[in-house]
């Protein structure tokens, strides 16, 4: 009977469904806010390489340190370059890394969550004890370690943050599965003679889907947290490319005297994390999934 | 009990295993070892032979995770490439100023918290709650390095009361430290207080709501009785497993706190050591963190079992 429903549940029109919750999260005042600010980010990061009124590596001696003005929105920094650029074109490539980051964590976790907590055994107890091992290095030595060796390029960042923030997800996908497995669909299907692989896909997927992708809107304001640390630290994307961890690191030293070099990617960086966070709750909420009581891991 | 006390231990043990294995392996296959990332354009010749007998590099890859293993069982890291001195003399003194800083943000942080979380759960979506919540959203989403770096501005630069990065050598004595730990114990205990008090106030949001507590209430218990006597410590347990979690997490969010206050802690022995290329450190740090990771979740475990009945019965793991 219930797999019937989920069917059903399927063919029902996906744009109708997903307008319902994002008008479910607009309802309150803090999901709207949340939206409307990870909104702003999205296009402002689209738009910027069209609307960035100057080039973001363009050094010059003549404008350092310059105050905020008509010409330099937000001042410039200590090399002369402009920081209303940097600070807009810094959103596209925060936003960039840690988008196809989360994807890559949502898949390889959510996968081996889903195929752990359906075969279960010997198989699952030994990738749980790797993954519980994995959890108790604190990221930021983990992050530095595997970027200290490989190099700080996107190309090997996007895979490094998405490789380490998808350990979690394996946890909450196999938990998740647990809930779903014992359930009378899927012992109907087994007795079908349905494949494993055709359980997954169409019995337990569309079951856990809500509770891993909550999971994943909660890791990805993690991730941007992680990515920006890293680039403060100097072990994040190399400079000159605009973002907004270096632009801290490089304007902190001289912040008695040119704060607004600091202040606007900051302003920057805390209102997107802030955005996905409050986003990621009106979603959850939304979704009908409590996650009040977690702990970041 | 305590059978169950034990296995906990022994799953502990296991993941520190796996955490050296990863650490060591990590190490292992990616390209170069430690003498050539080490030494790296002058890696060759004596330098690079003198540095290979140092480590025992010529000697097969398993027989130097034994040795390497059982020293640490022992309590002895081996050598600092950077520092050419033992591990332990680098790590000793690092590890009392993080102890010092950690300890005093708890100390701060948690009865902070404990008494946050019960006035916004108590207060639940009028004035005093709307305020504080908003406060510790703002606190616990925005990273570490910015509201350190806001700190240094405001209180340091703009209103100039306290000094913003701390100058002290790492063998400082216990008072020079102390005068010197405002900012950072402010900074670190700002993200750790907020993480708790939303615990703190979920949980006892939902023991409020329960059977026994409406029963109280029906039963004429007096308002604040109510509260100690059967809220309190029912809504309380739970928070503690979090609590170890938060302050887990924090491992990382210290390092980076050290960082901007230049902190002579282990958190930036870390950054130090990965920008030295050290890794005989940074295997170390990897092992001692995790096992401060592992050693506080099994004191939380351990704590919610001695403080849970019903929880003694309980399988293990789901």
């Amino acid at each position: 009977m219930e797999s019937n429903l989920i069917t059903e549940d399927k063919h029902k029109n996906k744009l109708e469904k997903a307008f319902e919750i994002l008008k479910t999260m607009a309802s309150k005042p803090s999901g709207l806010i949340g939206l409307s600010i990870v909104l702003f980010h999205v296009v402002l990061a689209l738009l910027s390489p069209y609307i960035a009124p100057y080039d973001y590596k363009a050094i010059s001696p003549n404008t350092m340190l310059l105050a905020p003005s008509a010409e330099h929105w937000f001042g410039t920094d200590s090399l002369g370059r402009d920081v209303f650029t940097r600070t807009i074109l810094g959103g596209r490539t925060a936003l960039t890394v840690t988008f196809f980051g989360s994807l890559i964590a949502l898949l390889w976790g959510g996968l081996l969550g889903i195929f752990c907590g359906l075969v279960g055994g010997k198989i699952d107890d030994v990738v749980m004890r790797v993954v519980d091992a994995f959890l108790s290095i604190p990221w930021i030595l983990a992050m530095l370690l595997i970027v200290s060796l490989l190099g700080t390029s996107t190309e090997v960042l996007i895979p490094a943050l998405g490789f380490f923030y998808g350990k979690g997800i394996v946890r909450v996908a196999r938990a998740a599965t647990h809930d779903v497995i014992a359930k009378d669909f899927i012992v109907s299907a087994r007795a079908r003679g349905h494949s494993n692989m055709s359980i997954i896909w169409n019995e337990i997927i569309p079951n856990v889907r809500d509770a891993i992708l909550v999971e994943g809107a909660m890791r990805w304001s993690w991730m941007l947290l992680g990515f920006s640390s890293l680039s403060f630290l100097g072990f994040g994307v190399s400079p000159p490319t605009p973002d907004w961890g270096l632009m801290i690191s490089n304007a902190r030293g001289l912040m008695s005297f040119a704060y607004w070099s600091v202040i606007a990617p900051i302003v920057g960086l805390s209102s997107l994390i802030i955005g996905i966070n409050l986003t990621a709750d009106a979603f959850a909420k939304a979704l009908g999934i409590d996650r009040s009581t977690k702990a970041p891991v | 009990m305590l059978l169950l006390i034990l296995k906990r231990i022994g799953l502990g043990l296991i993941t520190l295993f796996i955490v050296s294995l990863i650490t060591f392996v990590g190490v292992e296959v990616l390209p170069g070892d430690a003498c050539t990332t080490y030494l790296e354009r002058e890696a060759y010749g004596a330098a690079l032979d003198a540095c290979i007998k140092r480590l025992g590099l010529d000697v097969p890859a398993y027989e130097r995770y034994l040795d390497w293993a059982s020293n640490v069982v022992r309590g002895d890291f081996g050598y600092s490439l950077s520092g050419e001195m033992p591990i332990n003399e680098v790590l000793g003194p690092r590890v009392k100023n993080s102890l010092v800083l950690a300890s005093v943000s708890i100390l701060i942080g948690i009865p902070l918290a404990i008494v946050l979380g019960i006035i916004t759960a108590l207060w639940r979506d009028k004035l005093p709650d709307i305020m504080i919540s908003t406060i510790t959203i703002f606190s616990m989403t925005i990273p570490e390095f910015i509201s350190a770096t806001l700190l240094i501005l405001v209180v340091a630069i703009w209103l100039g009361w306290l000094p913003g990065i701390v100058i002290i050598p790492s063998d400082a004595t216990f008072y020079e430290l102390l005068s010197n730990i405002i900012l950072p114990v402010v900074a670190i205990s700002m993200i750790m207080t907020a993480h708790m008090a939303r615990m703190v106030r979920s949980s006892v949001i939902q023991v409020m709501a329960s059977d026994y507590v409406q029963m109280a209430i029906l039963k004429g218990v007096p308002y604040w009785k109510m509260v100690f006597r059967h809220v309190l410590p029912n809504a309380l347990l739970p928070a503690i497993n979090v609590v170890a979690l938060t302050i887990a997490w924090l491992l990382g969010g210290v390092v980076v706190t050290e960082v901007v206050f230049n902190y002579p802690g282990l958190g930036r022995l870390v950054i130090e050591s990965i920008s030295n290329r050290d890794l005989p450190v940074v295997q170390a740090l990897a092992i001692i963190l995790a096992s401060i990771y592992v050693g506080i979740n099994l004191i939380a475990d351990l704590m919610t079992l001695m403080l849970n009945p019903r929880l003694k019965s309980l399988q293990i793991r789901k």
